[in-house]
This record gives structure tokens, C-alpha cells and sequence, in this order.
């Protein structure tokens, strides 16, 4: 099943967040079960209209996803999904 | 007095609290993340803290023991479906306001967000709800617009203590809502405001008033610290009229404040213009009035005269009794134990201020 990996810079508002693998093959799904481990932690990566938030990133095998709107990326069973912020700001 | 002061600022909640005659920096929460208001609840003591991370969106945190541990609640969300303007998805961009709904209320809360929508909670802030009466005022999509923000927000509560479901609102930009049944119809209250920037200027609608206050001795008297001038109301909002100072600095600003036991004496923080965003002659003051408004006095005293780029934010200007204490976007923190007359640096080291408030 995909393994979902995060950036540590979560960890500050979730510290029990590890790796995490998650029986489910597209991005929607993964995102509300993280949500059932993980109580508040959708709202850190989607926006109230399920969109991904403007300076945060998911990687899906080392590829950005295309679709920010509806996540509508392929995850495949083996896949490795990675969610991170960007680096910006100071 | 009250002896705590709350300062959300572009790096965190930083708490000062009054020992020994003095206000001393005691400690800091969120480190790192901007704080855009940081609030006590004078009915139970719970701070309030709402947060605007840059990546990971607007958050609200509460502290029912002074700081000691928090707890995230759920941020106010806009329903499925609300729309900004056509075609254009609202979803919180920003927490602006918040304010208490009144003592025969205890549960009850106001937020104010940037996309122009008000949230209501009535269960302590477990959670909120969209005001939809005001959410459809007529024409809020084509009229209401942003003024400092992308988008139309509201930055302005104040719930009238004698009857706690009389509130106005302030919205940048749009201007002064009044509602008298707890926020179930709206009504514009802009009358006597002058927008320059506006092709009509005396439009009922598209206003900005950066700040808009009461007294607390007799909440009929209303203040706005606004993009085109100081604007006072003597009538509750029914009408207002210019107290701007004539060739004096009194004029373009966002922070006001009233004094807690005179309707008439009233601070502002004034800045050069909108068009040029830095302190007048790159010297701090603050301007005040005794008499309504009919006569200002800038007092510099113990303020920096000269190179100084400083603007006072809307949130950032608070009196605590004769206390006036207000911080700045370069991360100044002055104190003037006088009401005006002599100032004190309390802080040269801050992050950029959004917001000063005080709790007990």
C-alpha cells in the first residue's frame, strides 16, 4: 500500500506524525484517513474547498502533483507520497 | 489597571504584564508563526490567539489559563459554495476581528475574517458559523472590495453592552454595518464619510474605515480612524463628520483609541499618506484630542525625531487607563504612563506588531 512520508517541519503541531502507510489509491482518500490518524491535520494541507494550500507541496514518486484543485493525481500501490511546505518566507 | 498586555505579532504572542510599576516582557507563544490578533475575553479570562501561518493556513487557538496550555479549535470555514465573486471559491484568508458577545451572552463570539465574512459561535467558539444575512447583504460581491487585502475583510466588532444583538461592523472595503437583532439584518451606516478614491465619494458603500471604535462610556459616541480622515459619530452611526486636523498630522492613519473614561479623548497614530506609507518627516508622534475633535495635539516627547520609518498598524494602538502603549511594523514598542504626554521605548526588538491588547 502507498506509504505517506511528511515534512518534519509538521511535526511541531502533530508530534506522533511518522511515516505512515495508508490502504488507498488516490490523494482524497489518503488525505481523509491522515485526517481519522491525525485529527486537524487536513486543514494544515487543503484548504475549507479540499484544495491543497498555496505554499504546500505533495510529491507522488518524486513528482510534483499536477492537480492542486481536486488532487486528482494517481497514487499507485507501491507509491510513496510525500507532503511538504514550501520554502519561502523569513 | 489591567495588568496584562497581549501583542500578536509577525513572530508570535509575545506577553508583557505590569510588576512593580513597570510593563516587563515575560514570555511568548507560537514562536515563529504571525500572530494577527491576540485577545482576552474579559468575561472568563480565555486568550485568544489566531494564527496566520504562511503555509499551512489561518488557525485559532484558545487558553482558558492565561497561556499555560492551549488548545486548537476549529477556525471559522466558509459553507460549500460561498463565492467572493462569481467563479471565485471564499475560503478564510485571514482572522481580523474578534470580539465577546456580551455578558447576558457568556457563549457567545464574533469573528471577523478576510473574505468580508463575520462568523457567530455560540457554544464558547467550539465552533462558528457564517453570518449569511450579511454574507448576502445586497451587492457584497460587486461592492465590497479589498483595501490593504486582496479581499474585502472585517476588521471592526463592537457590540453595544446595553443590548448585546445591537453590533456594528467595519469593513475595508465597504465601510460601517449596523444590526439590531443579532446580526439577523444589516444595515449601512456611512453617512457623512467621505471616500476619495471612490468615483462618488460620498457612495453609501466602498468606505474604509481602518478602525472603527465606541466609547465605553457611552457606546452612541463612534470613532473611525479612516483611509480619507478621522470620522466621529455622536449618534450611533446614524451620521458622521470629519474631525480631521486642518494641515496637521491628525489626518491619514489606521490605529484609534478611546479613552476609557471620556467620549471625547481620543489617540490616533498618524502616518504620512496612503500613498507614502512612513512615519510624517520620518518622525513618530501620536495625536490627541480632549474635546471631540475640534482641536489636536501631537506629543513627540521621548518618540524618535528623525529617521524613523514606523506605522502604527490598526490593531496596534491600546489604552489601559491613563496607559497608551502601541507597537509598530518595525517592531517598536512605546509606553507613555501619561496618556500622550511623555513616551518611553519598551521594546526596540520586536517583530513587526498587528495587534496590542490588554487582559487582567
Amino acid at each position: 500500500m502507498p506509504t505517506v512520508k511528511f515534512t518534519y517541519a509538521l511535526k511541531r503541531f502533530f508530534p506522533n506524525l511518522k511515516e505512515t502507510p495508508i490502504p488507498s489509491n488516490n490523494l482524497p482518500e489518503l488525505m481523509e484517513a491522515l485526517e481519522k490518524e491525525y485529527p486537524g491535520f487536513r486543514s494544515y494541507i487543503l484548504d475549507e474547498r479540499g484544495r491543497l494550500r498555496k505554499h504546500v507541496n505533495i510529491f507522488v514518486d518524486n513528482e510534483l502533483i499536477e492537480d492542486r484543485e481536486n488532487l486528482s493525481d494517481q497514487v499507485k500501490e507501491d507509491s510513496e507520497v510525500y507532503i511538504m511546505q514550501a520554502l519561502s518566507g523569513g | 489597571m489591567k495588568d496584562t498586555l497581549l501583542l500578536g505579532t509577525r513572530k508570535g504572542l509575545v506577553v508583557y504584564r505590569h510588576q512593580s510599576g513597570d510593563w516587563k516582557m515575560t514570555e511568548s507563544h507560537f514562536d515563529g508563526i504571525p500572530v494577527s490578533l491576540a485577545y482576552e475575553d474579559e468575561r472568563n479570562g480565555h486568550w485568544w490567539a489566531c494564527l496566520d501561518h504562511g503555509h499551512w493556513g489561518v488557525k485559532l487557538h484558545r487558553s482558558k489559563d492565561h497561556g499555560k496550555n492551549w488548545e486548537e479549535l476549529t477556525a471559522p470555514t466558509y459553507p460549500e459554495g460561498s463565492e467572493i465573486k462569481e467563479g471565485v471559491p471564499a475560503t478564510t484568508r485571514l482572522l481580523w476581528a474578534i470580539q465577546q458577545g456580551g455578558r447576558n451572552n457568556p457563549n457567545r463570539l464574533w469573528i471577523g475574517t478576510e473574505p468580508g465574512g463575520l462568523f457567530r459561535s455560540d457554544n464558547g467558539g467550539e465552533n462558528f458559523h457564517l453570518v449569511e444575512s450579511l454574507w448576502n447583504f445586497p451587492k457584497r460581491a460587486e461592492q465590497w472590495f479589498g483595501g490593504g487585502r486582496d479581499h474585502a475583510g472585517i476588521h471592526s466588532i463592537i457590540v453595544d453592552p446595553r443590548d448585546e444583538d445591537h453590533l456594528y461592523i467595519g469593513v475595508s472595503c465597504a465601510g460601517v454595518f449596523e444590526t439590531k437583532d443579532g446580526g439577523q439584518t444589516w444595515r449601512a451606516c456611512n453617512k457623512g464619510l467621505r471616500a476619495d478614491f471612490l468615483p462618488d465619494p460620498y457612495s453609501d458603500i466602498g468606505h474604509d474605515p481602518h478602525l472603527l471604535v465606541a466609547a465605553p462610556t457611552n457606546p452612541d459616541i463612534m470613532w473611525q480612524q479612516n483611509h480619507c480622515g478621522i470620522f466621529k459619530s455622536s449618534n450611533g452611526g446614524q451620521k458622521w463628520v470629519e474631525v480631521s486636523q486642518k494641515d496637521g498630522p491628525a489626518n491619514f492613519g489606521f490605529a484609534i483609541a478611546i479613552a476609557e473614561d471620556n467620549p471625547e479623548q481620543v489617540w490616533v497614530a498618524p502616518a504620512l499618506s496612503d500613498t507614502h506609507r512612513v512615519a510624517i518627516d520620518k518622525s513618530l508622534c501620536i495625536s490627541r484630542t480632549d474635546d471631540g475633535g475640534k482641536t489636536w495635539t501631537d506629543h513627540r516627547k521621548g518618540l524618535p525625531q528623525g529617521h524613523a520609518y514606523d506605522i502604527v498598524y490598526r490593531h496596534a494602538l491600546g489604552v489601559n487607563q491613563d496607559h497608551v502603549i502601541f507597537g509598530t511594523t518595525t517592531g517598536n514598542l512605546f509606553l507613555s504612563k501619561d496618556r500622550g504626554e511623555n513616551w518611553q521605548v519598551l521594546n526596540n526588538y520586536l517583530p513587526m506588531v498587528h495587534s496590542v491588547s490588554f487582559g487582567q
